[in-house]
């Protein structure tokens, strides 16, 4: 965006940065008065969040995104002051509004045409709302706009015909010096003006028995030479009106001569004593001069006390902190540049540890044991690392908030999206891939999952449908659900669909978790009325292949009447993986660490065939179903028998479990993730790549999808194999 | 002369873009980002004028004007507010808690130069 060495580029960039997460407080701040929550804060931190946009957006000449702000500003500022109470439609204009804004921004960052059809639909709503309220529309006072670069370089001025003289008289308060004001900087102003003769008047000036410190004695008589207007002289005074009196006259007549003979600024350090000395001495004796100083010292003694709580909130804190919360700004890629270093760190070190354990030294030896304390500051580093990249999902579902907004009203249903778990962290470049699949999913809830009100109410459903979205941590992974309250899937519509496009045999006779899953074949979608909002051709099949690729799994239930959820899990990072490194004929693969429950030694007793091809193990009180992962993975012809073979148990978010039959347990370890690329064929069953310790390549398993598989298949091709 | 000022707001571009204006004019510039953090700022500096914000969490402008203007070493110092608010009541509160001047925004980096030149010499 622009030239790096450009400052005002770079500070448009960094403004365009705060707007985002003054939307955010913005869109937080709704969400609570929404929920029934908040307080005058609240109201206050969306105000100053739309206040704040429109400062920026001003000084950068942003004007169509200043005139929205301002008109929302002054709504909210109406309802700050307890002028205007906010009602759901109320609340319901805001949010637009500040979908709006967010609109703004983006087209202003990205020079976009400016969408003011809808600037001004809104901007009316907003006007309607104040009603009868004083309507401040010409807050931007055009006073202070009034630029002052006339009189630049007037006194360059050396044309003969001598400019007109102005006659001040300007006699400061008291007051004027206690606002900081002073007058030895207005008479520099004033000079810039034209020249200047001054004229001290001390005639009211008394001896020290009456004298008064921080009285104002003197007065000035002043002549300026300028053809700069009155108005002009007035403004350099602009600060002290009302904290002195000021006479200007511009003269045709000629200024008495006596005020001509004492000349200017080198005189004028008199008066500064006023000011200086003071301040300096009132510390000691301010006591004694409160009775003489009612006005002006009155409220020194006793603000102190209640200022110091406000000006020292934390004692211990030395001098000039930098505020809450300091924060740095990173360009991403040196991020990523960091994440990969980190990975390349993590290889490294498996290497040496592996190098050095093959070197037969004592585990009690310094190195074995600088290698674990080696081990556990990289492990440390990595998740150090890893935060840097971690972001909250709550931008995420901002926007998957405004996306329920748009699709409800789109489609005439009553939405409410509900979030949980906003707070939880995850990787940002997953929470940037996860934005299309997201929306896609929210509006196929609205629009497919909840039904129309008429049938809500036949239902004896609430007229208000609720999606629901959540995201959680589990067991290394962050699930990310989103459910709706809805009809649930049609199955037999689902079906007939699936045969009529002939995804399926017209005989097939599927279970009802198989008629969900028919959702996420390519090609398929629901509607029989194509909206505009999800429309056709982007189906569920495009969610789960963008899910996929991040390395995560969705799941479907739905149950009739009461709804639908699909559930991602996702792993926290792209990075890296703790892992199980196994053997299974000769190769060396990687499972995911998390899935794996437990690991034990099959005995032939505890096998059962249920039918050819088909074999469960009992685990305990239950039964879950053996795969060889040799054989699923093609490495070699199934086992004639188990019995001693290690095996993994592996349990699924969705509740699945299976057991693997692997040769043996290598080691765990952490791996870092290595993506294959498009170059590759995608395998079945297969994630991803690692380089492991000794420099070889090892695929890390994706068990969801191995078993998945497996089932499809174990009845054709194992039956063939029996016949045969 | 190096002037020395000390900036308060809470919108990080303004005060990217104070710094930028009043740093080209050779001044030094401290920033902080609301009244609390003003104030803990301004009890390590001696600056020769402050800019401060009025919309501000934790303290606003007034709040903190207040806060400067009961400290002894501060009862003189020149403090201009800067506000996209130009309403004139706006200016006599201002004015009422202390402030010396004003400047509305968005300021005219020259325009800001000359005001805290008005002020502080």
């Amino acid at each position: 965006m622009g030239d790096p060495n450009d400052p005002m580029a770079e500070i448009k960039a960094s403004f365009f940065i705060e707007c985002e997460e003054l939307l955010e407080a913005l869109q937080d701040g709704l969400q609570t008065l929404e929920d029934g929550g908040g307080d005058d804060e609240t109201i206050n931190v969306v105000f100053r969040a739309v206040h704040s946009i429109k400062g920026g957006a001003g000084a950068f000449g942003l004007e169509a995104l200043v005139r929205f702000a301002h008109r929302f500003e002054t709504v909210l500022d109406e309802v700050r002051a307890g002028r205007l109470d906010i009602d759901a439609e109320a609340l319901k204009v805001f949010f637009l509004c500040g979908d709006h804004l967010s609109d703004l921004v983006r087209v202003s960052r990205d020079d976009a045409p400016i969408p003011s059809a809808q600037s001004d639909a809104l901007s009316a709503q907003l006007d309607a709302m104040l009603g009868d309220a004083p309507q401040d529309t010409p807050q931007d006072d055009p006073i202070d706009f009034q630029p002052m670069g006339l009189s630049f370089d007037l006194d360059l001025d050396d044309e003969p015909d001598a400019p007109p003289v102005y006659q001040i008289t300007f006699t400061p308060s008291a007051e004027l010096f206690e606002s900081g004001n002073e007058p030895f900087h207005l008479f520099r102003a004033l000079e810039e003006l034209g020249p200047c003769q001054f004229n001290c008047d001390s005639t009211r000036l008394t001896d020290p028995p009456d004298f008064e410190p921080e009285q104002s004695y003197l007065s000035w008589k002043i002549d300026l030479a300028s053809t700069c207007s009155r108005a002009e002289i007035e403004a350099t005074f602009e600060f002290v009106e009302g904290l002195c009196s000021l006479d200007i006259v511009p003269s045709g007549q000629e200024p008495p001569g006596d005020l001509l003979l004492d000349s200017a600024l080198p005189d004028l350090p008199a008066p500064k004593p006023l000011t200086d000395k003071p301040v300096a001495e009132i510390t000691a004796p301010s006591a004694d001069l409160t009775p003489d100083m009612p006005e002006t010292v009155a409220d020194l003694p006793s603000p102190p006390p209640s200022a110091a709580p406000a000006a020292r909130p934390d004692p211990a804190k030395p001098a000039a902190t930098s505020g809450p919360k300091s924060v740095v700004r990173v360009d991403l890629d040196r991020i990523e540049r960091l994440v990969n270093l980190v990975g390349e760190l993590v290889i490294n070190q498996a290497m040496l540890s592996q190098s050095l354990e093959q070197s037969g030294l004592s585990p009690h030896s310094d190195a074995m044991s600088g290698l674990e304390e080696f081990q556990r500051l990289t492990r440390d580093i990595q998740d150090s690392v890893m935060m840097i990249r971690a972001q909250p999902v709550k931008s995420l579902f901002q926007r998957m908030s405004r996306i329920v907004r748009e699709a409800s009203s789109a489609v005439g249903k009553d939405v409410r999206l509900i979030t949980e778990g906003e707070a939880t962290e995850v990787d940002k470049t997953v929470i940037e891939r996860l934005a299309d699949p997201l929306t896609h999913m929210i509006r196929n809830a609205v629009d497919h999952g909840l039904e129309t009100p008429q049938d809500r109410a036949a239902a004896g459903k609430p007229a208000q449908g609720q999606v629901h979205l959540k995201a959680a941590h589990r067991s290394g992974r962050v699930i990310i659900e989103v459910s709706d309250d809805g009809a649930g899937i049609n199955r037999p519509k689902v079906l007939q669909i699936a045969i009529d496009k002939g995804l399926v045999p017209a005989e097939a006779s599927l279970s009802d978790s198989e008629i969900d899953n028919l959702l996420f074949l390519p090609g398929f979608s629901t509607a029989s009325v194509v909206s505009d909002l999800s429309g056709r051709g982007v189906g569920m099949d495009v969610v789960r292949n963008s899910i996929q690729t991040l390395g995560g799994r969705i799941s479907i239930s739905s149950t009739p009447g009461q709804g639908t959820v699909f559930s991602i899990s996702l792993p926290l990072t792209l990075a890296v993986l703790d892992g199980m490194v196994v053997q299974v004929a000769d190769e060396t693969l990687v499972l995911p660490l998390n899935v794996v429950i437990e690991t034990l030694a099959l005995n032939a007793s505890d096998i059962e065939m249920v039918r050819p091809g088909v074999q469960v193990v009992r685990v305990r009180s239950g039964f879950v179903p053996l795969f060889d992962l040799g054989k699923e993975l093609g490495y070699r012809a199934p086992l004639q028998d188990y019995d001693g073979s290690v095996v993994l148990l592996i349990a699924h978010e969705d509740g699945s479990r299976a057991a693997l039959v692997i040769d043996s347990i290598q080691d765990q370890r952490q791996v870092v993730i290595k993506g294959l690329d498009a170059s590759f064929y995608r395998a079945p069953g297969i994630a991803a790549a690692t380089i492991l310790g000794d420099g070889q390549i090892a695929l890390i398993i994706d068990t969801a999808d191995i078993i998945s598989n497996a089932s499809a298949e174990s009845a054709a091709p194992t039956l063939e194999g029996l016949i045969a | 002369m190096t002037l020395e000022i000390l900036a308060v707001d809470d919108s990080r571009t303004m005060r990217d873009m104070i710094r930028l204006a009043l740093s080209s004019a050779g001044f030094k510039v401290h920033t902080a980002e609301d009244g609390v953090n003003g104030v803990e700022v301004l009890d390590g500096i001696q600056p020769d004028a402050i800019i401060t914000d009025i919309n501000m969490p934790r303290m606003d402008g007034f709040g903190f004007i207040n806060a400067v203007r009961t400290q002894e070493k501060h009862r003189a110092t020149p403090i201009l507010v800067l506000t996209t608010e130009a309403a004139p009541e706006l200016k006599a509160r201002a004015r009422d808690s202390g402030a010396t001047g004003w400047i509305v925004k968005p300021f005219d980096p020259e325009k800001l130069v000359k005001a805290l030149k008005m002020v502080a010499g």
